[in-house]
């Protein structure tokens, strides 16, 4: 089956998360991603969550849902025989993508102008905590640090507590798609143009720029002076924000947009059509709101997080419940939807992830192979770059000497 | 000039409020010619503001970043710089037409028989109703590519439900995750994770069908289900549910993978959090390695020390007693300072910023991030920055934010070629503009 990216080849040369996840999403759509690891493998290797607790390096859920579908190199980068390689799989590659803190490709000699020596076609996409040059270049940075510095961290959580971050490596994934847009904007630039060139991304500048609140509250303190408080974020209105309910909770934020549907929503019980709650004039007000609040959270615990939602999609009121995990893994939209993919591992055994990240009929998303063994795929690929008998050995046996740490 | 990545290819923006709009940002952003067709007689919520015309007692209700328009005053356009959507314009194009009449949808027929891409993400049967669908953008074009960024899909129960960014994140499992671990999820405020992600992967998804046109000659229809898409960002809630049957609980700040210390502590500040000047540093050890580096930082303290915090496992078992050390020594010293010096030991860590505070960051200035536009009735500001260095096709903003029907003739004129009699046509029948209709508040 045919697959957009499928004469795409990629030389990998990121770990962790951000970089994995873009090139994840090139392999997603069949491009060849070759993924080189060091003899100790790719860090995200001893990220959880382990399949059954055990913290074994091929029993990383992180690491398996991040590298579906590709193939993984071992290669010692800074042996002769490794960097060798290295450049023959970078003769064939149309696009490198690296993720190493800045300045480390130069200093083991494969930097951008070694790849232009031996495929001046290719483009490369660098891949760093704040970017290639600047003062905090070498600084290092974790999911907090970077959400905290350059996301809109600041104005999430209560006001009188310390700002709260996302879920887990929320922020990381955000990055990670807008590595994946730059990975094909610099193949674009490459196979119409002509050009390659060296791509430089900052992740911090991936959240600065980033769609989620940044850009606006940027923006909005440029127009007015004002700034954006902590939990200032909280809807308020109509309802608005997330309510309590027989079963847990329900988000109702920006509901009262349409406060017609609302009242029909509710049935139109009288108190919900007071003028006081539909007069622009009195509607925000906060005594206002609270009063309305008291009625509404009666409705709310009445009935389920199911229920409420059904009658918010009845009405096409903005609602959804606060599913945990077994609620949405288990729910008859995605299922039936055929969202969620299962993938034999040789390790793992039959291991369920997220699935396509969208539906693309001709030449679309597929599973080819789970997420590769350590160096599975080393003498696979060097046989197929032409790589010499004896640096094949030298690298073969260079790995089995670096073993897994 | 350099060409631009997307040189040539035209967008047709039929979005609303972010996860759309994003995408053909960094389209146009990447060279695309971005097209936004504008009804002048129908308000979109929530896509150039809460409403065109705003009253003034709405702007200091609203938070920061919806209610401040420039000067803190609605002024003539609210709908040309509403803080909330403006930088998401930068780059695009804007016509106005009303594609409710036959006329204003030949008008959109004749435009995407000479485009690449329609791109839009608005509510389940939304464009059904004006007749604009796969089929009839196919008939006026065989090769266009169609994406569509419904909620939870155009199939299977909820297909027909109503969300912004932050609903579809509560169903996928999101909000009951993030948040105070002590605190119940009603505490939490509302964030937009799936927009960015939804956004940025549209842009990727038109990018890699263009790739697939190219070889085949076929254009086709994507069905982004912006639920389905955000699930990635919490894979390891899911595969911890999925291979160990285990549901996780909100964690605050600390490190999902369980490296010990990873919190927000307090910093020196000039004020507090209701003027929004309270200061807070992140820190986060993720080895041994860090963790000597945070102890020499600190001036080896004696309670640092102690043998029992010198592995991970002991630096778990005693996180509260650890983190309150911590916060004693951060209390009273600059964010800033705090950061250089962890830094200068190898320890990740960084101030949790106020969005105002970027403008000073000396970091971003060096990599000179920012870029000076100028919107008409908003006058001229610094804008964040694109989200890549592409140094031989640079991404440049040489459209500031597109105000409503500032493309006016170049789209009926320039690009379907109507004459000077058939614009003033169209004019007086109410479809070109460059104002919302009067009744609309």
């Amino acid at each position: 089956m045919v697959q957009a990216l499928d004469d795409v080849v990629v030389l990998d040369l990121t770990q962790h998360i951000a970089g994995p996840y873009a090139t994840k999403l090139l392999a997603d759509f069949g491009a060849d991603v070759i993924k080189i690891e060091p003899p100790w493998g790719d860090p995200a290797r001893r990220l959880g969550p382990f399949l059954g607790d055990d913290p074994h390096p091929e029993k990383s859920g992180t690491f398996f849902y991040l590298n579906c579908n590709k193939r993984s190199v071992v290669l010692d980068l800074h042996t002769e025989a490794g960097k060798k390689a290295l450049a023959a799989i970078a003769a064939r590659a149309h696009l490198i993508v690296e993720s190493f803190a800045p300045g480390t490709i130069e200093k083991l000699g494969i930097g951008w102008d070694f790849f232009q020596r031996i495929n001046p076609r290719a483009p490369m996409v660098s891949v760093s905590n704040f970017g290639q040059t600047g003062p905090y270049r070498d600084y290092l940075a974790s999911e907090l640090v970077i959400y905290g510095f350059a996301g809109e961290m600041y104005s999430m959580g209560e006001t009188d507590r310390e700002p709260v971050k996302m879920f887990g490596t929320a922020a990381l994934f955000e990055s990670g798609s807008a590595v994946a847009v730059a990975c094909m904007g610099a193949l674009w630039a490459a196979k119409r143009f002509g050009i390659a060139q060296r791509v430089d991304v900052s992740l911090a500048e991936t959240h600065f720029g980033g769609v989620d609140r940044r850009h606006a509250t940027a923006i909005a303190y440029q127009y007015s002076k004002r700034k954006t408080l902590r939990a200032a974020s909280r809807s308020s209105g109509m309802p608005g924000g997330i309510y309590p309910c027989a079963d847990g909770y329900v988000d109702f934020t920006n509901a009262s947009i349409r406060y017609d549907r609302v009242v029909e929503m509710l049935g139109y019980p009288e108190w919900a059509t007071d003028p006081k709650y539909t007069d622009p004039a009195t509607r925000m007000n906060p005594q206002v709101v609270d009063e309305w609040n008291v009625h509404f959270l009666e409705w709310c615990l009445q009935r389920t997080k199911r229920e409420i939602w059904e009658e918010a999609r009845r009405a096409k009121v903005l609602c959804g419940p606060l599913f945990t995990m077994e609620d949405l893994v288990n729910d008859e939209h995605f299922r039936g939807r055929g969202f969620w993919a299962t993938v034999e591992h040789p390790v793992m055994g039959k291991v369920t992830i997220p699935g396509r990240p969208f539906l693309m009929p001709k030449g679309g998303w597929r599973m080819r192979r789970p997420a590769p063994l350590l160096g599975q795929h080393t003498e696979e690929v060097l046989r197929e770059t032409g790589v010499p008998e004896p640096t094949m050995h030298e690298v073969l046996t260079t790995v089995q000497r670096g073993g897994v740490r | 000039m350099s060409p631009k990545p997307l040189e040539g290819i035209r967008v047709i923006d039929l979005c609303v409020v972010w996860a759309g709009p994003f995408a053909t940002m960094l389209l146009a952003d990447l060279g695309a010619e971005v097209i936004k067709p504008e009804n002048p007689h129908v308000w979109q919520p929530m896509t150039r503001g809460a409403m065109a015309r705003p009253p003034q007692a709405y702007l200091m209700l609203a938070p920061a970043w919806g209610g401040g328009y420039p000067n803190n005053v609605p002024g003539e356009r609210p709908w040309n710089y509403c803080p909330t959507f403006v930088s998401l314009y930068r780059n695009k194009k804007s016509f106005t037409v009303d594609l409710r009449t036959p006329e204003g949808k030949d008008v959109l027929r004749r435009l995407v028989a000479i485009s690449d891409v329609v791109y839009e993400n608005n509510a389940t049967g939304t464009l059904e109703k004006l007749g604009i669908t796969y089929d009839w953008l196919r008939e006026a074009n065989e090769r266009i590519i169609f994406v569509r960024v419904p909620a939870y899909g155009n199939s299977g129960p909820y297909a027909e439900a109503r969300a912004l960014g932050i609903h579809l994140e509560a169903v996928m499992g999101h909000t009951l995750l993030r948040g105070y671990e002590d605190a119940d999820p009603s505490s939490n405020s509302a964030i937009y994770s799936g927009d960015y992600l939804a956004g940025a992967q549209g842009a990727f998804a038109v990018m890699t069908a263009l790739w697939h046109r190219e070889k085949t000659g076929e254009g086709q229809l994507i069905e982004i289900a912006q639920a389905e898409n955000a699930a990635a960002m919490f894979t390891q809630a899911i595969m911890e549910y999925t291979m160990n049957g285990r549901l996780l609980a909100p964690i605050g700040n600390r490190d999902i993978f369980g490296r010990y210390p990873c919190n927000v502590y307090p910093a020196k500040s000039p004020g507090t959090a209701e003027t929004c000047d309270d200061r807070w540093i992140a820190i986060s050890v993720e080895t041994d390695e860090q963790w000597q580096g945070l102890v020499r930082a600190m001036g080896e303290p004696e309670w640092a020390r102690d043998p029992r915090f010198a592995t991970n496992e002991g630096r778990a078992a005693h996180a509260a007693e650890i983190d309150a050390h911590i916060a004693e020594f951060t209390r009273e010293r600059d964010d800033y300072e705090l950061m250089h010096l962890l830094q200068a030991h190898g320890v990740p860590a960084a101030p949790v910023l106020e969005a105002s505070r970027m403008f000073d960051d000396p970091h971003l200035r060096a990599r000179n991030f920012f870029r000076t536009q100028t919107v008409e009735g908003a006058g001229t500001h610094e804008y964040v920055g694109p989200l890549w260095q592409f140094p031989a096709t640079p991404v440049e903003f040489y459209q500031p934010p597109v105000t409503l029907g500032e493309h006016n003739e170049y789209v009926y004129k320039e690009l379907l070629g109507f004459s000077d009699e058939e614009y003033a046509r169209f004019e007086a029948m109410g479809h070109i503009a460059r104002d919302f209709d009067p009744s609309i508040p």
